[in-house]
């Protein structure tokens, strides 16, 4: 039988962890609302921000929250060019080419970062990377706190510039009819880039949150892009609350299967998770049955 | 017919290669290109022919590939049983992620998705449970004899990889001569329109898928034989499941001779930079990467696509078709 | 041979097809006409096991078929074509009926053969190595007839063939429709044009807003003021009434 007083802690820090892979999580469901694609090279693009933020620190001291200023701005202008130049001209008709071409680009991106930085784990050395506060019992450490108040804080950015700006509403056009927005006038290839700028950006800001608590390596996108298409599914395609929920309950179940099934089989309820959604539920748990 | 001919005729010439090629080193490039061949025509008959495209194929090749590993040393039941067992395994796993999959209507990228959440929950168990040697891996142990399915020739081995690659592609050679593989075609092109006249089209889909897997694991069973030694990431990691497709879509998916096509190219490139570059990590996978890319935004339908283009344009039909 | 009884069918409360009746005899050509959104698709798709009916059955050659999947239904002789035309693009006219050809024929070469004779008989003779995606409309209304036809069924259910084809291209359809029927394969169609299923159908069946509204002759269905209303608009059959004693005066 599982104590409580453990079950707690794991639970709350699953929660932590929970909103660090909603931030990630975030980008890929506003880009597969949009854009209807799903960005396989969303984990590798993580990995790209994590060394970017890392460097950052290495070569100019920049703590990682001040990264924040820089990285989702260099994420999007990234993000952006590659739908303009690359992924926006994969799709021949058929989503497969675009995952195709997405798990394309996250092989090279993933295999280049080996081959300049070899496959060492890096981390960045922050004053405050042990720092922790208790909650309810249970210490936490203060960046996994900062991680989850930022993801929220995303989330709600996110939904006011979809909810209340120009371009906002343009995506949303875009999203709901492509022919009708073209017809209108919309520039459909500059706010599809838009979006997908958007989305990638928003993983700058997920790295920034991240490391301080965590450490970055070519293939940290892994571990990390399966959870994320888990949490979307979850919380229904294109949701941004699905999103939060989602990344929520993934980090939970995590948490807790890793107390109960022990550290290597914890992860399998996830992808169990994932599946059964994808059979019995492909809507997401907040979306409805087209 | 003449397809046959030419297919014969190729494998003939590649079965010739250990009485010419001293090099064991280029022996052994030549028998992992072939290997990689079968890998990409077992993908070849799912996507090809079934229209779904995998991205979890190591699913079958790990199956295969552990099946003959811990047959062997848990039950001492010898190898030659375990690689029609690891086939036939690899069949039975496709075929009941097939049949929950398709039954609920799943395809395109959301396919593609939960056949590599198959292969991660495989990889994790594996990487869990005793039997499999968890996370340490699986060791056969050496014992050198044809009977053993261990062979102390190299060239052995080769001819193992190339009869078993010609049996794969032989089995595409008749889905495109026969009933089956032009129905598997019209549930791949519009399974509404195949069911209206007569197709079962799970049913099609769950031969194709079957096909796929057997091949694959047996693929897999002649990985465990020739390297003896497995473990989870090699056995169920992506890097299989990658290759695969790799290798297909490179080729030209839905083709014949695709599979051939795209081994050679991607493994002739590979060596081309490791020979300019060095044998760095990751920079093999790199180009791989970047031919997927280019191929995908380029040439869609890959080498064999591009040869067809070329040839109905010298042609003058301007139909690109076939 | 084809019995359907007190078939209905509600999607979301929407009432598609309600508590429709309809016999269509061996060796006749039965017709089921409506004006657009009656519902007639939706009965073909209910009759052919593609959705399964609210309620209601559905016989043919005196076997209960209702519920029953729509590949066991073709096995058993009864095939429809698809008022919105799919071809298998990418594939040649040849293999496109080939695949029909395949539910009775195993062999390859036969079935290819077998196309081959179905395609000269629905006059796609010339297009036989063109890809399906590349034929014209009427090209792919043929291409849907061809390769129900491919699969030797009893009844063959006709969804608006002539929909979207030009006067000469019906001309040219109607006979091979004719020549089905002569050599045996009973026919049921639907049509939005009532005038070119008068000349060819024996029986016909008027369907308006899911239900059976009239059936007999054609000639007779089109003058049922009924019919008139739903085709023209409420008050037309007395307005066209009116105008006729007019000129009789």
């Amino acid at each position: 039988m599982i104590n409580f007083s453990i079950l707690l802690p794991s639970i709350l820090n699953g929660l932590t962890t929970g909103a660090l892979y909603a931030l990630v999580a975030l980008g890929l469901t506003l880009i597969y609302g949009v854009l209807h694609i799903i960005n396989f090279a969303h984990g590798a693009l993580l990995m790209v921000a994590m060394y970017l933020v890392y460097f950052l620190y290495k070569l100019f001291g920049l703590d990682p929250y001040l990264a924040l200023l820089v990285v989702p701005a260099a994420m999007f202008v990234i993000g952006y060019v590659l739908q303009r130049t690359i992924i926006g001209n994969a799709s021949h008709g058929r989503d497969e080419n675009i995952l195709l071409v997405t798990l394309g680009l996250s092989i090279v991106i993933e295999n280049l970062a080996l081959f300049f930085f070899a496959s060492d784990t890096q981390v960045v050395d922050t004053p405050y990377a042990f720092d922790v506060v208790e909650l309810f019992g249970a210490f936490l450490p203060v960046p996994k706190v900062i991680a989850f108040v930022g993801a929220l804080l995303t989330a709600l950015a996110l939904w006011l510039l979809m909810g209340w700006t120009d371009l906002g509403r343009a995506i949303r056009a875009l999203a709901r009819e492509r022919k009708g927005a073209r017809l209108v006038g919309i520039n459909v290839d500059h706010i599809f880039a838009m979006s997908f700028g958007i989305g990638i950006g928003v993983l700058g800001i997920a790295a920034c949150l991240l490391l301080p608590t965590y450490y970055v390596y070519p293939q940290v996108g892994h571990g990390f892009v399966l959870i994320a298409f888990t949490i979307v599914v979850l919380g229904g395609m294109g949701s941004f609350i699905g999103a939060l929920l989602g990344g929520f309950i993934i980090g939970v179940v995590e948490a807790v299967g890793g107390l109960v099934l022990g550290e290597s089989l914890g992860q399998i309820g996830i992808f169990v998770i994932f599946i059964l959604v994808l059979l019995f539920r492909p809507q997401g748990l907040l979306g409805h049955r087209a | 017919m003449r397809q046959l001919i030419i297919l014969l005729a190729i494998f003939a010439l590649i079965a010739l290669t250990p009485l010419w090629l001293t090099s064991e080193f280029w022996l052994n490039a030549v028998l992992l290109t072939v290997y990689a061949a079968l890998l990409g025509q077992a993908w070849n008959i799912l996507a090809g022919f079934g229209g779904q495209f995998s991205f979890g194929h190591a699913l079958f090749f790990g199956t295969g590939a552990y099946c003959v590993a811990v047959l062997q040393i848990q039950f001492g039941v010898n190898p030659w049983i375990g690689f029609v067992l690891g086939g036939l395994l690899g069949a039975l796993v496709a075929l009941a992620m097939g049949f929950l999959t398709f039954r609920y209507g799943l395809r395109g990228s959301y396919f593609a998705l939960v056949t590599l959440a198959f292969a991660e929950v495989f990889r994790i168990l594996s990487n869990s449970v005793s039997f499999t040697g968890a996370g340490e891996g699986i060791l056969i142990p050496l014992d050198r004899q044809a009977s053993q399915m261990q062979f102390t020739q190299l060239s052995s081995y080769f001819w193992l990889i190339c009869a078993i690659t010609l049996a794969c592609f032989l089995t595409v050679w008749w889905l495109q001569n026969g009933r089956l593989g032009a129905r598997m075609m019209a549930v791949r092109d519009n399974e509404e329109a195949a069911a209206a006249i007569g197709v079962n089209a799970m049913s099609v889909k769950l031969q194709a898928i079957a096909l796929s897997g057997f091949f694959s694991g047996l693929a897999g069973v002649f990985y465990a034989q020739k390297f003896l030694y497995l473990d989870p990431s090699i056995a169920f990691g992506p890097a299989v499941s990658v290759e695969s497709l790799l290798v297909a879509i490179v080729g030209g998916i839905g083709t014949l001779f695709g599979p051939l096509l795209g081994a050679a190219v991607l493994h002739i490139f590979a060596e081309l930079v490791r020979h300019v570059i060095g044998d760095e990590p990751g920079l093999s996978m790199a180009v791989y990467g970047s031919i997927l890319v280019i191929m995908v935004l380029f040439a869609p339908r890959g080498i064999a696509g591009i040869g067809r283009s070329v040839r109905s344009v010298l042609k003058g039909t301007g139909d690109a078709g076939r | 041979m084809l019995d359907v009884k007190a078939l209905s069918k509600s999607f979301q409360g929407l009432q598609a097809v309600d508590n429709v009746t309809m016999k269509v005899a061996e060796g006749s050509i039965v017709s089921l006409i409506g004006p657009n959104g009656a519902g007639k698709t939706t009965c073909f798709a209910l009759i052919t096991g593609f959705h399964a009916p609210t309620s209601g059955t559905v016989h043919f050659d005196a076997t209960d078929i209702t519920n029953m999947k729509p590949h066991r239904i073709a096995t058993r002789g009864m095939v429809r074509t698809f008022q919105i035309v799919q071809p298998f693009a990418g594939q040649t006219v040849r293999e496109n009926i080939a695949v029909g050809a395949h539910l009775k024929i195993a062999g390859r070469r036969d079935a290819l053969n077998k196309a081959q004779e179905i395609a000269a008989k629905v006059g796609l003779g010339a297009m036989l190595d063109q890809d399906a995606g590349d034929l014209t409309v009427a090209g792919r209304k043929r291409l849907e007839v061809a390769r129900a036809l491919a699969t030797d069924p009893k009844l063959l259910l006709l969804d608006e063939v002539m929909a979207g084809l030009n006067p000469s291209e019906i001309r040219d359809i109607i006979p091979v429709i004719k020549l089905l029927r002569d050599e045996g394969v009973t026919i049921f169609l639907i049509e939005h044009v009532m005038q070119a299923v008068m000349s060819l159908s024996d029986h016909t069946f008027v369907l308006n807003q899911g239900k059976l509204i009239a059936e007999g002759a054609p000639a007779k269905v089109a003058r049922d003021p009924q019919v008139i209303e739903a085709y023209l608009g409420k008050g037309m059959a007395k307005r066209m009434a009116d105008q006729g004693a007019g000129s009789d005066a």
